[in-house]
């Protein structure tokens, strides 16, 4: 079975957000870029299902290729997957906001390509929380989807998800070949080792363009502002617990 | 403009979610038609036509509609859009699954988590976990959007619209339910509740967690939340996260309890209208948002608060 993982490259998760004082977007310049923290779960499931873990019988993956839209420097982002694991990189070169739609058509034309039995993809990216390349993918493909994955099992030409829903878990059966986006339950990612960052400057990236696959990815969407959230007022401390339920008596909450 | 709203549900009544999706559509201006889609749902449906404002409800119902899952809905509601100029879904586990699936079969992007209306092609969402609000303008002919139900306010319940039903999807599907482990609770559901308790790691264990939060929460008729430091320690159940990547809520009150403050907690949280934080730690991110806070181990404050509600007569 072959896995394709696509992965994002998006503003590490522990950094502060900051608007641009125009108002003309978030200021990412200067600051550490990191592999979207839903995709890195993508990735260590893709892994395991080679290697046997979690679950996962040995082989049942024989290779895993890890995909990213973005600009040059994605390529550390693949990297990031291949130390992980995976065992070969697509980088497909575009400049900008590309939004999940031209993703999903641009990861169509790779996987027409590729011709991959399962993808996995993570829910969603941390940037534009827009949480909609999977079922967008699944879409174009006429593939099953099943998406927020916390368990996934393999067998018989199949995958058998449990899926976070709002009410609890739910488990669907979808037909192989699939798409899988991961929640953040699914796995605890690896540390890369070092033998392995260093092993993974030597696996191959091939890079495209979206013209290769004959996409346009001119944004469909006008963002017209970006602004701060508004700021909720910091309110007063309590000394006890009586004071707090005189104060909520009085708010008229109780 | 016609805009169709996908009605959150479970087929004998409707969830608030659909009253507050309809409220998100109005602001659009337009007709508002009303999408049932489910398993003897009829309830369900019923309940949809008494929403004030709809125009009429659509009712598909079918065994293989039950759990609505993505392709079968996808199915169903794609071709329903010839006559409609916007569809949009609840940001629920439900909504946010069939939403960009539809999207991309229309060749359309997303607007997703719409948590502002400006206009009949202008919406504001949250980006960052909500450390970013952005102002989108969408010229698309067709339009599909998710909203954040908590950002509007429901729409009533004195209307009587038609119900007009059509065909459920035939054909076969590549996905097929199995089962699911659908919490059962008399507490009320975290996005709709007027009261919420909520843990954090600081609680240490499950038992410990359901010791101290439960009797607070039955004494308060609240939901019960947790942080997601709280539900990937095992303390919680997933479906109790509160936050970016888990539910978005907006009750009048909201307890936090052992609850640092995590950004992507707070952008799950923060339109709460009183927020109270008990926390042993006083630079607890937590009381930058907090109306109250109480800076106290919740092992003594816990208990303290139960006796001082009872005294209360709460």
């Amino acid at each position: 079975m072959k896995v394709l993982v696509p992965v994002k490259r998006v503003l590490d998760f522990n950094l502060k957000v900051r608007v641009k004082p125009d108002g003309s977007g978030v200021d990412l310049s200067n600051l550490k870029m990191s592999i979207n923290p839903f995709c890195e779960i993508a990735v260590e499931e893709a892994v395991r299902m080679k290697e046997g873990g979690g679950g996962h019988a040995k082989d049942a993956a024989k290779e895993v290729v890890a995909v990213s839209i973005g600009p040059e420097q994605a390529q550390e982002t693949i990297r990031n997957a291949l130390a992980i694991g995976a065992d070969r990189g697509i980088l497909v070169k575009a400049e900008g906001e590309v939004e999940p739609l031209a993703v999903a058509k641009i990861l169509k034309g790779v996987i027409d390509a590729e011709k991959p039995d399962l993808v996995i993809l993570g829910k969603q990216a941390i940037d534009d929380d827009n949480n909609a390349t999977a079922q967008m993918l699944a879409a174009l493909l006429d593939w099953p989807q099943a998406t927020f994955a916390s368990k996934i099992v393999l067998q018989d030409g199949k995958a058998t998800v449990t899926r976070e829903v709002d009410g609890g878990l739910q488990t669907i059966d979808v037909e192989l070949p699939a798409i899988i986006s991961t929640d953040l339950r699914l796995n605890e990612p690896r540390y890369a080792s070092l033998p392995n960052i260093m092993k993974a400057k030597k696996k191959p990236i091939d890079v495209k363009t979206p013209a290769d696959f004959g996409v346009d990815t001119a944004p469909r969407l006008k963002v017209v502002k970006t602004a701060e959230p508004g700021k909720r007022q910091a309110g007063i401390k309590v000394k006890s617990a009586a004071e707090l339920v005189g104060k909520l008596k009085e708010t008229g909450v109780l | 403009m016609a805009i169709l709203v996908v009605a959150e549900h479970d087929n004998a009544s409707v969830k608030d979610a659909t009253n507050k999706v309809v409220a998100a559509a109005k602001a659009m201006g337009g007709d508002v038609d009303v999408l049932v889609a489910g398993s003897n749902a009829g309830g369900a449906a019923q309940a949809a036509a008494k929403i004030d404002g709809v125009r009429k409800v659509l009712h598909a119902d079918g065994a293989i509609l039950a759990k609505q899952l993505a392709e079968p809905m996808e199915v169903l509601i794609t071709p329903l859009m010839s006559g409609y100029d916007a569809v949009l879904f609840p940001a629920t586990t439900t909504g946010k699954n069939v939403a960009p699936r539809v999207a991309a079969k229309l060749d359309v992007m997303q607007v997703s988590n719409v948590i502002g209306v400006e206009g009949a092609d202008t919406f504001v969402r949250p980006i960052y976990a909500g450390n970013a609000i952005i102002t989108v303008q969408d010229s698309q002919p067709k339009k599909v959007l998710t909203v954040q139900p908590t950002a509007f306010k429901a729409v009533g319940n004195g209307g009587g619209a038609a119900v007009e039903t059509v065909a459920a999807p035939g054909g076969s599907f590549k996905s097929a339910f199995v089962g699911e482990e659908i919490a059962k609770s008399d507490r009320p559901e975290l996005t709709a509740a007027k009261r919420i308790v909520s843990g954090g790691r600081a609680l240490g264990s499950s038992e410990e967690f359901h010791k101290v939060l439960d009797p607070l929460a039955d004494k308060l008729g609240a939901a019960v939340g947790a942080s997601r430091a709280a539900v990937d320690a095992g303390y919680a159940p997933n479906d109790y996260q509160v936050g970016q990547t888990g539910k978005v809520v907006a009750p009048e009150l909201y307890v936090a309890i052992g609850i640092s403050g995590a950004i992507q907690h707070l952008a799950g949280m923060k339109d709460s209208k009183v927020i109270v934080a008990i926390n042993k730690d006083e630079d607890a991110p937590i009381f930058q948002v907090a109306d109250y806070g109480l800076v106290a181990d919740y092992k003594t404050a816990v208990p303290e608060l139960m006796d001082e509600l009872t005294k209360a007569g709460v």
